[in-house]
């Protein structure tokens, strides 16, 4: 089976924040970058599906030069080889304009199978791996947590509010993966050593016959206006009365100061 | 690099590989050791279970390039071990004599067979194996020691005591030196041969998440190719000490990261006279203090790490890394517990079991006054250790 992985280097998730100059972006400096984590766990069922299925799984990102060390991570973890969208072009996309590029790759390659991590920490958008199968025209099974796959069939458990649905599609497909699909292993240290071996390859634009207004920040469809830290926690307050006085205190502090009620 | 403490932006000098087994073994230690390791310590035993994890991630005879080995640096073995003990001293003990005083002496000195038979199980994690040099009567001098082989035909048989060797009662294979009419030399000697038993030490108040024992050899009989055909001279266990004291300078650094780095958190939080005790001057001098001493005690193993890459270091060099590297961290590790006040002696904190751990970590693999007389014989020429041998 050919297998695609999809990942994003993110800044780890206990990074204390910085505000650019610019105010819409972040401070990059110091910042400690890793593979996100739901695409740890997309890593980790594209290479256990080949060790149980046979095959190969190729795993791509879009990113600046410090993203390879993400890719990697993914090789040292059992990938079998890289690809790497690396362009100044790239900068500064949104979901729209990396799923363009994205899907561009798996048009190229024909993979059977294709993971993504529900969503990028960081950003967020929970939308790439969706935005990517329209593109491409295949189903998808988005935030799935129990993967079968049965000959050209793939079954998927999805959580939804309040229960489970399974969901099933013929490949080729995409699978963008949620906490509790699997646990990721470690990159093994012989695994790292391999992996500097491993090929990796660089794709621009042009490679994948786009023009450099279609992608990054000229073929975003969204721009960020600005970026704003969550307000500092305010000191506590303490109401020490007995329980009728402070349900009515508390009641006032709602409507009144909190103004939620 | 996350949680590497880096005050000269040293993790630039690391290859993307070595920055990558730091990550790994980090996360390791963070969630498979951190949460465990005090009850283990409290309770007096070792975490056997992470010994085949350990194996299977490429931990074991990491620097070999065959058998199953990784085939890493000498920087990034280094960091595995820093890393380790900055869970425990007691955790990075094991992979020290696993992977220094035990797989590279049959790596080194051993027969084609012996590796066969031995490496790829002790790199796996299948098989644990000790290190039998100090007796009861013989610690800083091991030359003196009693433990005898003689030749049997095609056996030896091996009698003595061994004592303090980590990991004896749970090893499969004993790397036991001994005395013969040609010298020192080294024996692979399996459990179940008869009249080898290994009683462990009890009582022990630091690495307790580590176990040491005795080596009791009676009459044990071995065949001649259990003996390590390369080595014969005192030469040839000190070299393996070499190679573990390597790994104990830079696992220092692991223990003494983890005490800096909660006395600063400590600090900043530990409310004393309406402000945080980090706004004391006092404070803030045991802080820089520690600070310095940690980052050139880093920069020490670092160099000495890629002298041994090149294999351009010596055995002095090494000498000067362990003395040091344990000293500053045992320092450190009193200091962070002075500035824990009486949080800094309960398990709660890693801080009094960093302490404790490195008061074995000064003793052996040559102790901090036999690494201080190298060093004096290096740059005298005169040997003051030994006060009988010219
Ligand atoms: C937890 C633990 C694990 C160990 N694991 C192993 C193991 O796996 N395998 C193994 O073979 N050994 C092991 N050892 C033994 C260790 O290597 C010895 O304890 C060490 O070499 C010191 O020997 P000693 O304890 O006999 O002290 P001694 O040699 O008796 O030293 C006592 C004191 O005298 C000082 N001293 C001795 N000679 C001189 C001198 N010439 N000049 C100045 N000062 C001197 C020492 O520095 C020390 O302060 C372990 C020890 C411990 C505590």
């Amino acid at each position: 089976m050919n297998i695609m992985v999809f990942i994003k280097q993110v800044p780890d998730t206990e990074t204390k924040i910085k505000i650019a100059d610019d105010g819409k972006s972040i401070v990059e400096d110091g910042i400690n970058w890793i593979v996100s984590p739901y695409d740890e766990f997309a890593i980790e069922e594209a290479v256990k599906t080949k060790e149980n299925l046979g095959g190969e799984v190729t795993v791509v990102t879009m990113g600046p030069k410090r993203a390879e060390s993400a890719l990697r991570t993914a090789l040292a973890m059992g990938c079998d080889k890289a690809i790497h969208l690396e362009d100044d072009a790239f900068e500064g996309a949104d979901a729209y304009s990396t799923a363009k590029a994205l899907a561009k790759v798996i048009e190229k390659h024909n993979p059977d199978l294709i993971f993504f991590g529900k969503q990028g920490v960081g950003n967020d958008n929970t939308q790439v791996g969706q935005l990517v199968a329209e593109m491409v025209g295949i189903g998808h099974i988005g935030t799935c947590i129990k993967l079968e796959i049965d000959g050209d069939t793939i079954r998927g458990e999805r959580e939804i509010e309040g229960g489970r649905e399974t969901v099933e599609t013929k490949l080729p497909a995409i699978v963008t993966a949620q906490r509790g699909l699997n646990e990721p292993r470690y990159p093994n240290l012989r695994g790292i050593m391999k992996a500097k071996k491993k090929p990796l390859e660089k794709l621009t634009p042009a490679d994948l016959g786009l023009s450099a207004d279609e992608v990054g920040l000229a073929g975003a469809k969204t721009v960020y206006l600005s970026l704003e830290l969550p307000p500092a926690r305010q000191a506590g307050k303490k109401i020490e009365v007995e329980p009728e006085v402070a349900a009515k205190e508390i009641v006032e502090f709602l409507k009144n100061e909190a103004k939620v009620l | 690099m996350k949680d590497f403490v880096d005050f000269l932006n040293i993790n630039a000098l690391f290859t993307d590989e070595e920055r990558l087994v730091y990550q790994t073994v980090h996360d390791f230690v963070e969630k498979e050791v951190k949460p465990i390791i005090a009850d283990y310590f409290e309770k007096g035993e070792f975490p056997l279970h992470l010994v085949k994890t350990m194996g299977g991630l490429g931990f074991l005879g990491s620097t070999l390039n065959e058998y199953g080995g990784a085939g890493l640096s000498n920087v990034a073995y280094g960091l595995i071990n820093q890393e380790l003990e900055r869970g425990d001293s007691g955790l990075r003990s094991f992979v020290s004599v696993q992977s220094s005083l035990v797989i590279y002496p049959i790596y080194t000195f051993g027969s084609e067979r012996q590796k066969e038979k031995y490496l790829p199980g002790l790199i796996s994690g299948d098989l644990i194996g000790c290190f039998g040099l100090t007796e009861p009567d013989y610690g800083s001098n091991p030359g003196g020691m009693k433990t005898r082989a003689v030749k049997k035909g095609d056996r030896w048989i091996l009698n003595g005591t061994k004592m303090w060797i980590t990991n004896s009662s749970i090893s499969d294979i004993a790397i036991i030196w001994a005395k013969t009419d040609d010298g020192i030399q080294g024996f692979i000697v399996e459990r179940g041969m008869q009249g080898f038993s290994t009683p462990e030490i009890k009582h022990k108040l630091s690495l307790r998440a580590s176990v040491t024992g005795e080596i009791v050899l009676e009459d044990v009989e071995v065949p001649e190719e259990n003996r390590l055909p390369g080595a014969k001279g005192l030469k040839y266990p000190l070299m393996c000490l070499t190679q573990a004291r390597y790994g104990i300078g830079w696992g220092a650094i692991g223990s003494a990261m983890d005490c800096y780095t909660t006395a600063v958190s400590y600090a900043n939080e530990r409310v004393q006279f309406d402000v945080p005790i980090a706004r004391f001057q006092l404070v803030q001098k045991k802080l820089a203090d520690m600070l310095t001493e940690l980052t050139k005690a880093q920069l020490l193993a670092f160099h000495v790490g890629r002298l041994k890459d090149k294999g351009e270091h010596t055995h002095q060099m090494i000498s000067m890394l362990k003395m040091n590297n344990v000293r500053i961290a045992l320092n450190i590790a009193r200091t962070a517990r002075d500035i824990l006040g009486a949080n800094g002696i309960s398990l709660e904190y890693p801080v009094i079991r960093h302490m404790v751990n490195l008061e074995s970590v000064k003793t052996y693999e040559g102790t901090e006054d036999i690494h201080t007389l190298v060093l004096g014989q290096y740059i005298t020429g005169f040997q003051a250790f030994n006060p009988f041998k010219k």
